[in-house]
């Protein structure tokens, strides 16, 4: 009996349902995952049309579709201040909430660290903040026309007053929390008020100021509008009110989900940058 | 003897919600250069604050301590400590955790003995391979080596180190022990070590400080183990003396200092 020298071509029919297996799996995996989302929202859209279809001034999801095409054909035109393509009115909008996020983070860090480290602050403050905290951010809007005699301005302000609460008070917890066996380490090695701040508190404290960051960015966010509705001139507040004023109810609806997609846009990249920041003790 | 830390009828209490508690009482302890002392004693008797208050972490509440001839008032690197639980900072590398004590210690130094300072200490526990490693990226064993280098290379006066292999497997906190031995050998240091294992107490110590039961602990009797050094934990195992001392300080701890139940 003679027996062959080269192997048998089985080898290779093996590999073949393996690899076919494994394809299987993948895409058993995938679909997994793509499935139920892609279900969620064309189960949706289903339920919209049908309102859509028995509504009279409700658009259905083709109609805003179309709309929103030609929305986005031209986002940047500018015929004036109350006709402002649909980039402006965000960025308007999102630069709103740069500026009032912008001045409650260089007032509230600071803060949250000094409540944090010395107790009599933190008493002190203790029942203002309380007293402050729950306060809807739009009521801070009349003071802020007061005050500043412009919608502009105003609206800033109530970001800063809304976005300060989560800011200071994440912080203060995080230094309050710092384990007493990191600041040992800094009373042994007598190290300076500068280095304990910048070695070791600040470091310590950075997961908790990303939590307060990015709960006082999603506060910031949800109030502009309201805010923007209440001022007029540019942004998504208003635009989505003069929509209404025209009875164009599509750009209502576009609104919602933009409104949507930035604020989903704003948490995803502070909780990637906040991932960046996180160490693991 | 000289007396190079002195505690002087040191006693502790802390003020609680329930009143006040006292923790040390009438402590009187004299260590002397390059002495190797353990204080080892039940849990909550009072250990971990002797040492406390020796680093200076906290103050006593009656009598004085002294440290090479001036009174010991708050935490300072000539009286480094090893922490229990390693305390590195998670964000800094090996390296980084060691360096920041270099930096302030040596600080007049240029940057490069710095550095040659940092690495030289984490050579000395072994562990040039892991300088930028991340304490999270390394065992308790590790971690806890780190602490030691970092402590070991502020050169200090006084080496306090509180139950510094406790959290460890007994592979790992021998073979720790050991290097220990070696270091302690090499350096001449003055080390007061927390314990409640009776053979490192026994191993490591010129003399074991064994400490009566809390409230109101205080040092309950000396023992002075004249083992020649160098030592070696093997041959150690068969020496009728270390089984001596070894009785002596069980017997201490589980028949006239025995832990009411608990």
């Amino acid at each position: 009996m003679s027996i062959p020298l080269s192997p048998p071509p089985v080898a290779h029919r093996e590999t073949h349902p393996l690899r076919r297996l494994a394809m299987a799996a993948w895409l058993r995996q995938s679909l997994q995952q793509v499935l139920p989302p892609l279900l969620g929202i064309l189960l949706f859209l289903f339920l919209w049309a049908l309102l859509a279809a028995r509504s009279e001034g409700l658009p259905g999801p083709l109609v805003t579709g179309q709309a929103a095409l030609e929305l986005f054909a031209d986002p940047f035109y500018d015929n004036g201040p109350n006709d402002m393509g649909i980039g402006w009115n965000i960025l308007h909008s999102l630069g709103r909430v740069g500026a009032g996020f912008g001045l409650a983070a260089l007032v509230g860090i600071p803060l949250g660290f000094a409540i944090g480290r010395f107790a009599f602050l933190a008493r002190m403050l203790a029942p203002i903040i309380s007293l402050l905290r729950p306060v809807s951010p739009l009521v801070w809007l009349p003071i802020g026309l007061l005050v500043f005699e412009a919608a502009g301005p105003a609206s800033i302000w109530v970001i800063f007053i809304s976005a300060i609460w989560p800011i200071i008070l994440n912080t203060a917890a995080g230094v309050a929390s710092v384990p007493q066996d990191y600041l040992n380490v800094a009373r042994v090695l007598k190290l300076s008020e500068y280095k304990v701040l910048t070695r070791i508190l600040f470091p310590a404290v950075l997961p908790h100021l990303m939590t307060g960051i990015r709960l006082a960015i999603g506060v910031a966010w949800l109030v502009i509008v309201a805010a923007e509705m209440l001022t007029g001139g540019i942004g998504l507040g208003f635009w989505v009110w003069d929509e209404w004023n025209n009875l164009n109810v599509a750009h209502i609806l576009i609104a919602i989900v933009i409104v949507g997609l930035v604020g989903l846009a704003l948490e995803q990249s502070l909780l990637l940058l906040a991932r960046r920041f996180d160490y693991h003790s | 003897m000289d007396k190079f830390v002195e505690l002087t009828r040191v006693g502790k209490h802390f003020e609680t919600r329930k009143g006040r508690f006292v923790a040390l009482r009438e402590v009187n302890l004299d260590i002397a250069r390059g002495e190797f002392v353990s204080l080892i004693g039940h849990s909550g008797c009072g250990k971990s604050t002797v040492l406390n208050l020796i680093a200076g972490l906290l103050e006593p509440s009656e009598g004085g301590l002294i440290c090479n001839g001036r009174e010991i008032d708050g935490p300072g690197p000539e009286r480094a400590v090893v922490f229990q639980n390693h305390s590195l900072l998670p964000w800094m590398t090996c390296l980084g955790n060691v360096q920041l004590a270099v930096d302030k210690v040596f600080a007049s130094r240029s940057k490069a003995e710095r550095r040659e300072r940092s690495e030289a200490a984490l050579r000395m526990v072994g562990l040039d391979h892991a300088l930028h490693k991340y304490p999270s990226e390394i065992s308790g064993g590790m971690k806890q080596r780190v602490g030691i280098a970092r402590a070991l290379v502020m050169e200090p006066k006084v080496l306090l180190m509180d139950e510094p292999f406790g959290a460890l497997d007994a592979l790992t906190r021998a073979h720790l022990q050991d290097e220990l031995l070696r270091i302690v050998g090499q350096t001449r240091s003055t080390v007061v070590m927390v314990t409640h294992d009776v053979d490192e107490a026994v191993l490591l110590s010129d003399r074991i400080v064994m400490m009566s039961n809390g409230p109101a602990a205080t040092v309950g009797d000396i023992l002075t183990v004249e083992l020649p050094r160098p030592r070696e934990r093997l041959a150690l195992a068969n020496d009728p003396l270390y089984h001596q001392y070894r009785g002596a300080v069980l017997e201490f701890l589980y028949q006239r200092q025995r832990r009411p139940a608990a």
